[in-house]
C-alpha cells in the first residue's frame, strides 16, 4: 500500500533523510519510531505528499506521490504532528471545509461530518470555536479530519504528543477502533504506545531505518543470551557452582542488590526453567520466584539508536 | 472545482470572522465620506459664487467637480489599505501551520490561490459597495452622470484586483503579516509614483514609466474613459503577480 524506495531530503545542504526505504502492506498498522529530529516528520511530509523527495521515490497504492499527487492526496488522511487547525473557525464549521475540500459529495457532507463527529467523541463540543477547545479535544478535531471521506490509508504523525495520560488512552484506543480496513503509519516516540497498537516498527535514526520487525522479533533478535531471575529463600551465592553445571547455561550471577536474586543466562536455543527448578528444590531450599527476563521495547530502541553511531563511523 | 469552493468559502469565513476587516472597512469608509462630503461642500460653495457670474456658472460641472477628484482619492486610501486585506492570506496559514492541511488536502496549488484572491477580492466589493450610498445622495441632490460613476468603479475594482494580486504575492514571501504589508505598500506605493519619472529621464524610459505607472492607468477611468488598452494592463497586471504567487508557492513547498 505505501512503499518508499531510497527516499533522500536535504533541507537546503543537511540532510534530513537518507535512503530511507520501506514497505507497508494493505490493512497493517505500522509505527514509526524515532528520537526526535531523526527524520520521522520530513518522511512523513513527503508520503503525504507536502513535498517532494530531493531523491527517490514514494508510491501510495499504486501512484507515485510526485507524479499523481492529487489521486495519492484522496487517498489518505492525515493528521500534521502538533495539529495545526484554523483556529477561528468552529469544529463542524472547519470539517466541513475539510469535507468539502477532501471532495466529499455536496448531499453526503453533512452525513460524513456527523459520522467523523460521533467516532472522534466530539457532539458536545461541535458548535465551538476550535481555538477555545482543550487540547485533546484539538487532537481529536484533528483525527476527525484525517477520518472524513473514509480515506484508505490513514498517516499520523505523533497523534498523542502533549496530551495527558487519560486523554493518551483514549485516543490510543480511537486509533485502534479505526484500524479496521485500513493501512495506517502512525509515529511516535512513546515505545510501549507503539508496541500496544502496531503489528510491525519502524525505526529510525539520523534518517536512516536502522531496524523494521515486528515488536516480538525485534526484541528475539536483539537479545542475544536468555536471561532467568532466580529467588530464593536462603543465600542464593550456595547454588552458583550447582547451577553452572547444568548444559546451557552461560552465567550465574548474584543480584548485588538483593542477594537471596540470582541472574542466569542461559542459552536461547532451550528454555531452561524446569531444570532450574528442579536444582533449587533438590538442593533444598524454596524457590520464590522464577521468571523470563525479556528486553522491552525501551532497551532495543536504546540498543538500536545508541549503537547507530558507532557503525556509521565505521561505514563511513 | 469542489476544492476551490471550500477553501474560498473557508477564506471568506476567516476574513470576515476576523477583526481586520471590520476596522479596514470603517476606517476606509470613514475616509470616504470625509472625502465626499468635502467635495460636495467645496463644490457647493463654488456654485453658489458663481450664480452671479453666468460665464463661470457654465464651465462648472459634477463630474470635474466631485466625481473625479473622488475617485482618485478612494484609489489612494485603497492604497492603503489592500495590503491589510492580503497580508495573512499565506503568512498566517504559514506561521500557524495550516498550510500543511492545506497542501495534503487534494486541492491543486492553483485553484487553491485563486480560491484566496477571489476571496480577498470578494471582501475588497463589499468595502466598495460601502460607499454607494454617496452616490445615491448625489443622486437625490443633483443629477450625476451614471456611465462616468459605472466607469468611475470598474476602475476601482481592476485597480484592487492588481493592488490585492501584488499583496497575495508578498503574503507568499514571508510568515510574518507585517512584513508582507509593508513589501506590498511600498512595491505598490512605487508602482504609484514611478510615472514622476517622465520629465527626468529620455523618452523611450519616459513611455516605459507611464506606461507601468498604476495612476495614468487609473485616470482615464475616472474622466469616464473606457480605453482596452487600461483594461489591458490592470488584467496583466494582476497575472503577473499571481504568476509569481504560484511560482514562489512551489518554492516553499519543495523547500518544505
Amino acid at each position: 500500500m505505501i512503499e518508499a524506495e531510497g527516499l533522500t531530503k536535504f533541507y537546503g545542504s543537511a540532510p534530513a533523510i537518507r535512503g530511507v526505504s520501506f514497505e507497508v502492506k494493505k490493512g497493517e498498522v505500522v509505527g514509526f519510531l524515532g528520537p526526535n529530529g531523526a527524520g520521522k516528520s520530513t518522511t512523513i511530509r513527503i508520503l503525504t505528499c507536502y513535498m517532494p523527495p530531493t531523491l527517490g521515490r514514494a508510491v501510495v497504492d499504486g501512484l507515485d506521490c510526485f507524479e499523481n499527487s492529487l489521486e495519492v492526496r484522496r487517498k489518505i488522511g492525515y493528521l500534521p504532528e502538533n495539529v495545526p487547525l484554523y483556529t477561528d473557525m468552529t469544529v463542524r464549521g472547519f470539517l466541513g471545509f475539510a469535507a468539502g475540500a477532501k471532495e466529499v459529495e455536496a448531499k453526503a457532507r453533512t452525513k460524513d461530518v456527523e459520522r467523523v463527529v460521533s467516532v472522534c467523541g466530539l457532539g458536545n463540543v461541535a458548535h465551538r470555536i476550535i481555538g477555545h477547545l482543550s487540547k485533546g479535544y484539538r487532537q481529536r478535531v484533528g483525527l476527525a479530519q484525517a477520518l472524513l471521506g473514509n480515506p484508505s490509508v490513514l498517516i499520523l504523525d505523533e497523534p498523542t504528543i502533549g496530551l495527558d495520560p487519560t486523554q493518551i488512552i483514549d485516543i490510543r484506543k480511537l486509533i485502534q477502533e479505526l484500524r479496521e480496513e485500513r493501512t495506517s503509519l502512525l509515529s511516535s516516540h512513546i515505545l510501549p504506545e507503539v508496541a500496544q497498537i502496531c503489528q510491525r516498527v519502524l525505526i529510525i535514526n539520523k534518517g536512516r531505518i536502522v531496524a523494521t520487525d515486528t515488536p516480538a522479533n525485534l526484541t528475539r533478535r536483539l537479545q542475544k543470551s536468555a536471561q532467568v531471575s532466580v529467588q530464593v529463600s536462603g543465600m542464593a551465592a550456595e547454588l552458583i557452582p550447582v547451577l553452572q553445571e547444568l548444559k546451557g547455561v552461560e552465567q550465574v550471577s548474584v543480584d548485588e542488590d538483593d542477594h537471596s536474586r540470582l541472574l542466569v543466562e542461559t542459552d536461547r536455543a532451550q528454555d531452561l526453567r524446569p531444570e532450574i527448578a528442579r536444582v533449587v528444590v533438590r538442593e533444598g531450599m524454596g524457590l520464590l520466584e522464577l521468571r523470563l527476563v525479556d528486553l522491552s521495547l525501551e532497551d532495543i530502541f536504546i540498543e538500536l539508536v545508541t549503537n547507530e553511531p558507532v557503525q556509521e563511523e565505521v561505514q563511513e | 472545482m469542489r476544492g476551490f469552493w471550500a477553501v474560498y468559502r473557508k477564506e471568506l469565513t476567516a476574513l470576515f470572522a476576523s477583526p481586520i476587516f471590520y476596522v479596514v472597512a470603517f476606517t476606509f469608509l470613514i475616509i470616504a465620506g470625509y472625502f465626499f462630503y468635502s467635495a460636495v461642500a467645496f463644490f457647493n460653495l463654488v456654485s453658489f459664487q458663481a450664480s452671479q457670474n453666468p460665464m463661470a456658472a457654465a464651465q462648472l460641472n459634477l463630474t470635474d467637480m466631485v466625481l473625479r477628484p473622488l475617485f482618485m482619492d478612494l484609489s489612494i486610501v485603497l492604497l492603503l489599505i489592500s495590503p491589510l486585506i492580503t497580508m495573512r492570506v499565506y503568512a498566517e496559514e504559514r506561521k500557524s501551520g495550516t498550510i500543511e492541511l492545506l497542501f495534503t488536502y487534494p486541492v491543486n496549488d492553483l485553484a487553491a490561490l485563486l480560491a484566496k484572491f477571489g476571496a480577498v477580492l470578494t471582501i475588497f466589493f463589499v468595502i466598495m459597495a460601502g460607499t454607494l450610498p454617496c452616490m445615491l445622495v448625489l443622486q437625490y441632490v443633483s443629477d450625476p452622470n451614471w456611465k462616468i460613476i459605472c466607469s468611475g468603479y470598474l476602475g476601482l475594482l481592476l485597480l484592487g484586483s492588481a493592488f490585492l494580486s501584488l499583496g497575495v504575492f508578498t503574503s507568499t514571501l514571508t510568515q510574518n503579516q507585517i512584513v508582507a504589508a509593508v513589501l506590498s505598500f511600498g512595491a505598490l506605493l512605487m508602482f504609484w509614483v514611478i510615472g514622476w519619472l517622465k520629465n527626468l529621464v529620455e523618452q523611450s524610459t519616459a513611455d516605459f514609466v507611464e506606461y507601468i505607472s498604476l495612476t495614468n492607468h487609473f485616470d482615464t477611468f475616472a474622466k469616464g474613459v473606457l480605453d482596452s488598452r487600461d483594461f489591458l494592463y490592470y488584467l496583466a497586471f494582476t497575472v503577473f503577480f499571481l504568476f509569481l504567487a504560484l511560482r514562489r508557492i512551489e518554492s516553499f513547498r519543495w523547500r518544505g
